[in-house]
């Protein structure tokens, strides 16, 4: 039965918002979505982009007219809005889905939460629409994120490896090293190794074993080392590029890197 | 040797990569663009160097094409 489920969602949504704001959740009331009540936000910011708006496409036009209107419009817009935004959820969870471990319940759950949250994102985020795209693609991008935050903060609350633990024998699975020749590539995951300690920083070295060797996500790691995805990837990226430039230096790979156009 | 070129291709970077936070800013409209057919590779070569390398931003790209691909467009 999805109106209850949904309203357990939303009940969520509440507690996440109150942890986030304080004890008061200002700027925001309930909404009835038919069966379904989700917190959305009462100050979208619509009004700010009649300029923008101007120039849309009918169907985005319309979406940010309905939105920005009141009563059972606006709460007709937000019912049919949250059903897409379900339906995306839904989808990418299922496409998602083989390559976790999840079972469908929990696929299912992680789809209610997404879509709730994306919801009371996208209502509080209107006024950044400038109508680059069709509102729904905008709507659905968020819907995404969703779903890759929550999948993150699953495998976070239910770790396979210790974050911090340091395996170097997964080194040439990682990469696809054939064991029956390991006389080729032993001294090339040495001198890995090597540019590892010796290169890196601590906060590189970090995010290296736990991406690497420990197979974490990285949107996992961002929630462990209470950062956010773009810090770990450059992270990651700075470290790349120093073990490359290492190996490189000492003839275990080509020296080619690609010159900036 | 498979894994040598693994390895190489993990480490190697790109200098025009943009980065998680301007990729997940302009996703929408990359996606939209790929999912039209556009040339997306060459309207924003900084944001397609980032997808190929960032695999949870190619991921959320892969995600957002699908949920377009898998559309009709509906209004409100």
């Amino acid at each position: 039965m999805p109106g209850l489920r949904a309203l357990l969602v939303a009940e969520r949504v509440l507690r996440a918002v109150r942890r986030r704001a304080g004890v008061r959740v200002n700027g925001l009331r309930w909404a009835h979505l038919g069966s379904i009540m989700v917190m959305v936000a009462g100050n979208s910011g619509v009004e700010r982009i009649p300029a923008v708006a101007a120039g849309l496409d009918p169907a985005s036009a319309e979406w940010l007219r309905v939105l920005a209107d009141t009563g059972p419009r606006r709460e007709a817009a937000l019912a049919r809005l949250h059903e897409m935004l379900l339906r995306i959820a839904q989808g990418e969870v299922r496409r998602r889905g083989p390559r976790l471990r999840l079972a469908g319940p929990e696929l299912d759950d992680l789809a209610y939460q997404a879509a709730a949250d994306a919801l009371l994102a996208i209502t509080g985020k209107l006024g950044q629409f400038r109508g680059e795209s069709r509102f729904t693609t905008w709507a659905y991008k968020f819907v995404i994120f969703e779903v890759s935050g929550k999948i993150g903060r699953h495998f976070w609350r239910h770790p396979s490896v210790p974050f911090d633990a340091e395996d170097w024998d997964r080194l040439p699975g990682r990469f696809g090293f054939d064991p029956a020749q390991e006389a080729e590539w032993r001294d090339l995951l040495a001198a890995l190794r090597r540019a590892v300690d010796e290169e890196l920083t601590a906060r590189q070295r970090r995010v290296f074993v736990a991406i690497v060797l420990n197979n974490v996500p990285l949107d996992t790691l961002v929630i462990e080392m209470a950062a956010n995805r773009n810090a770990i990837y450059k992270t990651l990226f700075d470290a790349r590029r120093k073990l490359r430039a290492a190996l490189a230096a000492n003839g275990y790979l080509d020296d080619d890197s690609p010159r900036r156009s | 040797m498979t894994g040598r070129s693994e390895l190489d291709r993990f480490l190697r970077t790109d200098p025009r990569d943009v980065g998680c936070a301007q990729a997940m800013e302009l996703l929408h409209i990359y996606a939209e663009l790929a999912a039209g057919g556009g040339s997306v590779e060459e309207r924003y070569p900084g944001v397609a160097a980032h997808l190929a390398s960032c695999g949870p931003c190619g991921e959320d790209f892969e995600g957002l094409l699908t949920a377009l691909r898998d559309e009709d467009k509906p209004g409100p």
